[in-house]
């Protein structure tokens, strides 16, 4: 692995008094490689913004060691610990221009003027805002601000950027366009990039791994691929993707060569046992009840399978939506046709064992994914 | 404004003309009277046609005061000095003590720090006479009564709660990012200071400046208890004005349009000053 970027070690956060305020990062263990790019996904107050703003030096650590290109700096003040950042407040600095706002974070490099030019002239083009250099941050739109703030981090040479919710104002497709360019850019020069964000389609595009967190708590640290196929445990599982997994409940029996899971409403997904591979189904068969989560698009509708009767059925130009109601709760599948069901209509859904993943029904913790162990 | 009706337009002027009116009317009355003689001001019924006269500006000026009885001598221009004095480095002091504590209260949340930000308000709260007696007897002690430095300590207890507070407020309104982003860049937190939280609390840094110079300026009591001839503002000065002879209208007239002056054309000056410095306001975008 290359050399670490930065290395959070058992960060605690408190706001008020150690261990009696309230805790917004709990136990945090993260290391970062050079020239990665790493998202912190997850919903409001889940410390993401708390963790971006330790590593810059605004907040301070309660507990633990952060390390930036292996120097302890979670006691220096921002300015000794070279890292960049983009608010998500955009923060401009209002008596100046857009140029002087992204040519300030040169100021300290000390670089010839004909240089900072040059970079200012690059950066506006990397963000389509080379039109609005020699305006004032009051005098233009919420994302062109946004833009002028991502181009003031990222036009600084830091052994870290920090890019909180850099896309939220922009409008789709441009967001779109951005986040492929900002991307090359990034790996283009190395840099090493820490995202904020609740979007996980930024968090997908942008990130070379995603960490997941929820109440203060890392949930997952891995790429966006095996997030999405090999969940850590049930929140990450409902969290990432679109639309949500799937989540119910289920009794497991055997009987007659067969597993059952038993769902409520008398309803059961029956599998041979040979469907499963051999460590899944003993740990299936030694537990009475887990969780089993399906993806959407991981359901299919047959003519022999386990009823459902349809809730909402939604054509959203590429992919339809449907949700039914089954086992007492509601299924959501998505087919890529446009499918013609009436609500109410009566539906058989199977789910193949292979697109299975099941969860322990009291700590959440994944127990496998479709034919492997988690 | 396109969507008033004439007649609102109508009744709105003849408001603001009566507010005006009703305003400006004691110091347009003080304006003449300040160029009249004892005699016309004191005349039944009082006459808006009269004799323009420069004496009670002579007077004041040359500090030769012609009554019945004599000449007086009399210090007003002392006085005026004193009170620019005064006030100007009053308010520097407090400036340079303020906006520092100011920003930290702002900034920075201590142990303590509200306590200590509320006990300097509080400073206001208490009537000044009860302050002075004791503040008399220890200003002898020390050899502070009747000096410059003396006064301008008492008038911090008038400047600087003002000043810290305002200036808090301005300082708070800044989002706290702009500072890190700027510091984030490289730079110390005292650059910060200078380069940032300054220059965008610039505007309430001023008002609050302007108005504690307007009330160190019309400090009274302070400076009659505590100051002798010499170290006296015009507040104070204006005493002189009542004589054996009688009271002087015209000079104390012609004395109230020279110290309003100062405060008058600063007020003026800083309030396009202001108007450019709010406009710029929009931090948040």
């Amino acid at each position: 692995m290359s050399p670490s970027a930065l290395t959070i070690s058992g960060v605690d956060k408190f706001y008020g008094p150690i261990d009696r305020g309230v805790q917004a990062v709990k136990k945090l263990t993260i290391e970062i490689g050079k020239g990665e790019i790493v998202a912190l996904l997850g919903s409001s107050g889940c410390g993401k913004t708390s963790t971006l703003r330790m590593i810059a030096g605004f907040e301070e650590v309660s507990r633990g060691t952060i390390s930036v290109g292996g120097r302890q700096v979670h006691t220096l003040p921002p300015v000794k610990r070279n890292v960049a950042m983009a608010f998500e407040g955009y923060s401009l600095y209002p008596p100046l221009t857009v140029r002087e706002n992204m040519a300030f974070a040169l100021k300290a490099a000390r670089l010839p003027k004909s240089e900072v030019e040059a970079k200012v002239a690059s950066i506006a083009k990397l963000l389509e805002i080379e039109d609005i250099l020699e305006r004032h941050p009051s005098s233009i739109s919420g994302g062109q601000q946004q833009r002028a703030s991502l181009g003031r981090a990222l036009i600084r040479e830091a052994d870290l950027h920090l890019l909180d919710e850099p896309m939220g104002q922009l409008e789709p497709q441009l967001r779109a366009v951005l986040r492929g360019r900002i991307k090359h850019f990034i790996k283009e020069r190395g840099l090493t990039a820490i995202l904020v964000t609740h979007d996980q389609t930024e968090a997908n595009a942008l990130a070379d791994r995603i960490a997941v967190m929820e109440g203060g708590v890392l949930q997952q640290f891995d790429t966006p691929d095996r997030i999405k196929e090999r969940p850590a445990n049930l929140f990450t599982g409902t969290f990432v993707g679109e639309p949500p997994m799937n989540v119910f409940e289920a009794y497991v029996g055997s009987a007659a060569g067969k597993i059952n899971l038993r769902l409520p409403d008398g309803l059961s997904l029956d599998y041979d046992k040979d469907a499963f591979s051999a460590p899944v189904r003993d740990q299936l068969l030694s537990r009475e009840r887990v969780v089993i989560g399906i993806r959407p698009y991981a359901v299919r509708r047959s003519k022999e399978g386990v009823p459902a009767r349809v809730s909402a059925n939604q054509w959203l130009g590429d992919q339809t939506h449907i949700a039914a109601d089954f086992a007492g709760g509601s299924l959501v599948l998505v087919e890529h046709d446009r499918t013609r069901l009436d609500l109410g209509a009566p539906i058989n859904v199977s789910i193949d064992p292979k697109n299975l993943h099941v969860f322990d029904q009291a700590s959440g913790e994944a127990i496998s994914h479709g034919m492997e162990l988690a | 404004m396109e969507h008033t009706s004439l007649l609102e337009r109508i009744l709105r002027g003849a408001a603001l003309t009566l507010v005006v009116i009703f305003f400006m009317f004691p110091i347009v009355w003080i304006f003449m009277m300040s160029f009249q003689t004892n005699e016309t001001i004191l005349r039944i019924p009082p006459q808006l046609v009269f004799e323009p006269t420069l004496a009670n500006y002579t007077a004041l000026i040359t500090g030769k005061l012609m009554t019945a009885a004599g000449t007086l001598d009399i210090a007003f221009m002392r006085n005026l000095w004193n009170s620019v004095f005064l006030s100007v480095t009053s308010v520097a002091v407090s400036l340079l003590l303020g906006v520092p504590a100011a920003y930290a209260f702002a900034r920075h949340k201590f142990r303590g720090s509200e306590d200590i930000a509320f006990t300097l308000l509080s400073f206001r709260f208490a009537p000044a006479l009860l302050v002075l007696l004791p503040l008399t007897l220890y200003f002898q002690k020390l050899g502070l009564a009747n000096t410059y430095v003396g006064l301008i300590w008492v008038y911090q207890l008038i400047c600087l709660p003002l000043i810290l507070w305002i200036v808090r407020g301005y300082f708070e309104d800044i989002p706290a990012d702009i500072e890190y982003a700027y510091r984030i860049g490289g730079h110390s937190w005292f650059a910060t200071f200078r380069k940032i939280a300054l220059p965008l609390a610039g505007p309430g840094i001023a008002a609050a400046g302007l108005l504690a110079f307007i009330f160190a300026w019309n400090n009274f009591v302070f400076a009659l208890v505590l100051a002798s001839a010499d170290k006296q503002p015009v507040t104070v000065g204006a005493l002189a004005f009542i004589t054996s002879s009688g009271i002087q209208y015209g000079q104390i007239s012609a004395a109230i349009v020279l110290s309003i002056t100062p405060t008058l054309a600063l007020a003026l000056y800083a309030q396009r000053y202001l108007v450019e410095g709010l406009s710029l306001g929009a931090v948040k975008g």
